[in-house]
């Protein structure tokens, strides 16, 4: 099988880690990956803040880009919900507006084929044991686009149970909001630092090394916190830890 | 009592108060948390929750679809029950007719049943302008009318106060009202409901006049339903001589029948009950037994012309039941008060914007008051897409676009101060239609990484990052240059 990965922007720049993890997993797997140099950005972060005509032809690029796979996997809840949930809605707007069905009929195609990973992994694939070894107490926060925009459910949580050495303990309050948002961070800053503040207090009390979640962005704001707490705990991408052997751990 | 919230702030400067205000946070927290978590409860019981909330939504809509014939039904069944009714285009019209209604009895004191709709247009203020004192009779309104504070919460008004600061408040203020409290009041609960209790059976049994709203209007029958749990309601209703009734005219529901489903979603959303103390319905007038006239205010303040709008009018779906506040990890750092709006919470980010417009700075901020979660669309009894609506006002906010304003199409210009935010995104989305552009920011980024600040402050938005949070390196090595290097960049 032959997919295209969608990194998203902020994992291509600021996560790399993340995006050679999914590779080294999906090639384990046998799943041969392909990465198109001409992607760029979802469009999630204009959309959001209100700049729908901006992200329209954004949305295309996307659909240019990756219309011809069979299909695309995605280390992101929040960019994955956006072109299951968002992208059908910008098609039926542009529609309603009298703009033509140009870019339904587009987005149509890709819609169907995005798969958040643990998704893929999971549905597509019909693996949870995916041979990875990672000795470390974890604790799992549910990111909130990943768990009410794409319904991941338990997921997640399964593919990490099966990992060898890995210990699993619950987050109290794992399903609230971390506060990051988006725009939401820069523009309710003080909201968005006591969720955030919370959320790490609460993975805290649980005694893990490791707080794991299936998205960068809310894990920047989760570790930024984190290390301005000074707390010990680290974020980690659960496709860094589906991907850790015990041949090649990762840290 | 301050009950307009004219001039507030932007939301995220309201917010600062509350975020900082450890006795708010831990009352909101405990108070949020307990609601939330028996609610949940309350809802897994039933079976068909699934189908409840769809039929909810549907009956909803299908009103909303035909609410003009609904209203005509409704006002024709009103009269011929014995009802005069009234309708009221905004705040001012109806605060008018309310005045001119009590004063034509004669007398200068209301009782009040809870509700919304008379908090949404100041009518407190109006008749106090007036010369006609309007006592709260709900336990919560009286403590927030006592304390000359606003309501912060749509079920739990004065849920931003403890034992403690009520019992202060019972001690102090009820002697300015009426029966003054108990001698050496303590703060247990029921202490604090018996002082409430023998302040207000005073009231009750002395006005002439009362004044609700209602949770639903039956259209059929021209009956009005109000819910409650303490029972002043019921007394509100049946007591005096005049009932006058202030209700949105969203309010309606075509059938009987279709109550069954509301008295289902509403008590376990809202206080987490199988079912409400007090469910009270009143038809006109009936000789020798309760109200000998009857009033029905049909209140419109900006909810046709949110009617008109597509995306937006799916928040007339509204029952008031306040599940969202509950769960919203916003409202319970921030506060009702922050909302500016006697909606609070997610709903009232976007009722208010919608009925008020957007025009004012505490409006415009609204949409932004949300990380959009998600988890108030999830709780909804009606499904109410809130994160979609407030990103449809957002995008009011900052393209502007065709809206309908007391029945009148405008268009409306972007808000300001979004200026740079709109360049930005505008610059961003150009450099996103190019591959190599991206690619040259982010080997930018990497070669410089080693001068980007971490903890210093940052200028312009990134400020309110920096303040409280790190910024993660930029690596050596973007992804995509990675892949390149070592597969080839096969495509």
């Amino acid at each position: 099988m032959r997919v295209a990965l969608f990194l998203t922007c902020v994992n291509d720049t600021l996560y790399p880690d993340t995006g050679r993890a999914v590779v080294k997993l999906l090639t384990r797997l046998g799943v041969e990956v392909d990465f198109p140099m001409a992607q760029t950005c979802c469009g999630q972060a204009h959309y959001n803040t209100g700049y729908r005509h901006e992200t329209e032809p954004m949305a295309r690029h996307f659909s240019d880009v990756f219309g011809e796979y069979e299909a695309i996997v995605t280390p992101s809840g929040s960019c994955g919900a956006m072109v299951r949930e968002l992208y059908p809605r910008l098609g039926e707007r542009a529609r309603a507006e009298g703009r033509g069905d140009g870019l339904a009929t587009a987005l149509a195609p890709v819609v169907p084929k995005t798969y958040e990973l643990t998704e893929f992994l999971v549905d597509v694939l019909g693996v949870t044991d995916v041979g990875a070894c990672y000795p470390h107490k974890v604790t799992y926060h549910p990111t909130c686009h990943g768990l009410r925009g794409l319904g991941l459910g338990d997921r997640p949580r399964r593919l990490l149970q099966a990992v060898k050495g890995l210990e699993l303990v619950e987050l109290p309050g794992a399903e609230e909001c971390c506060g990051f948002g988006g725009t939401f961070s820069l523009k309710n800053a003080d909201v968005s630092a006591a969720m955030g503040a919370d959320k790490v207090r609460n993975a805290e009390s649980t005694g893990a090394e490791v707080l794991c979640a299936a998205d960068n962005s809310c894990l920047m704001h989760i570790g930024g916190t984190m290390a301005r707490l000074s707390t010990e705990m680290r974020p980690v991408h659960i496709a860094e830890i589906l991907a850790s052997t015990e041949e090649e751990p990762a840290a | 009592m301050s009950g307009t919230f004219v001039g507030m702030p932007a939301f995220p400067k309201a917010a600062h108060e509350a975020v900082n205000n450890p006795t708010l946070r831990g009352n909101l927290r405990h108070a949020t948390h307990t609601i939330r978590a028996k609610r949940e409860k309350a809802v897994a019981e039933v079976s068909d929750w699934a189908e409840l909330r769809e039929a909810g939504k549907r009956i909803k809509d299908h009103t909303l679809r035909h609410l003009d014939d609904y209203l005509v039904q409704l006002e024709e069944s009103v009269t011929a029950a014995g009802g005069i009714v009234h309708w009221a285009a905004d705040a001012d019209e109806a605060n008018r007719i309310v005045t001119e209604l009590v004063k034509a009895t004669g007398e200068s004191e209301v009782v009040k049943v809870k509700s919304m709709a008379t908090q949404e247009i100041g009518l407190n203020e109006a008749l106090e302008a007036a010369g006609i004192h309007a006592y709260e009779t709900d336990l919560a309104e009286l403590i927030v009318q006592l304390g000359k504070d606003r309501p912060s919460h749509i079920l739990v008004p004065a849920i931003h106060r403890n034992r403690g600061e009520i019992r202060d408040i019972f001690a102090k203020e009820m002697s300015e009202w009426g029966r003054p409290a108990p001698e050496g009041l303590t703060d247990t609960p029921a202490e604090l409901a018996e002082a409430a209790r023998l302040h207000l059976r005073e009231k009750f049994l002395r006005a002439k006049v009362g004044v609700s709203g209602a949770n639903f209007m039956v259209a059929e029958t021209g009956t009005l339903v109000v819910v409650e749990s303490e029972g002043n309601g019921r007394m509100c209703l049946t007591l005096p001589e005049t009932l006058i009734s202030v209700v949105g005219i969203e309010k309606i529901v075509p059938t009987w029948r279709d109550l069954e489903v509301f008295l289902q979603t509403l008590p376990r959303s809202s206080t987490a009950e199988r079912m409400n103390p007090y469910t009270s319905t009143w038809t006109g007038t009936t000789d020798g037994d309760g109200p000998k006239t009857f009033h029905l205010v049909l209140l419109d303040n900006g909810r046709t012309d949110t009617l008109a709008d597509e995306v937006g009018r799916q928040a007339l779906r509204c029952i008031r039941c306040s599940a969202c506040l509950n769960v919203c990890p916003v409202y319970e750092r921030a506060g009702g008060h922050a909302y500016g709006s006697v909606y609070p919470g997610p709903i009232g980010a976007i009722l208010s914007p919608q009925l008020r417009g957007t025009a004012s700075e505490i409006d415009a901020s609204l949409p932004y008051a949300s990380s959009l979660c998600g988890a108030c669309y999830e709780v909804c009894p009606v499904a109410i897409d809130i994160p979609e609506v407030l990103v449809h006002l957002r995008e009011r906010v900052v393209q502007g676009g065709e809206v309908t304003r007391e029945g009148n199409k405008v268009v409306l210009k972007p808000a300001k101060g979004h200026a740079a935010e709109r360049a930005a995104m505008r610059a961003a989305r150009w450099a996103f239609a190019r591959p190599g552009a991206v690619r040259a920011g982010q080997r930018l980024a990497s070669r410089t990484r080693r001068l980007h600040p971490r903890r210093l402050p940052l200028p312009g938005p990134g400020k309110a990052w920096s303040e409280t949070r790190d910024l993660p390196p930029v690596p050596a090595e973007p992804f995509r240059d990675w892949w390149q290097r070592t597969q080839g960049g096969a495509k």
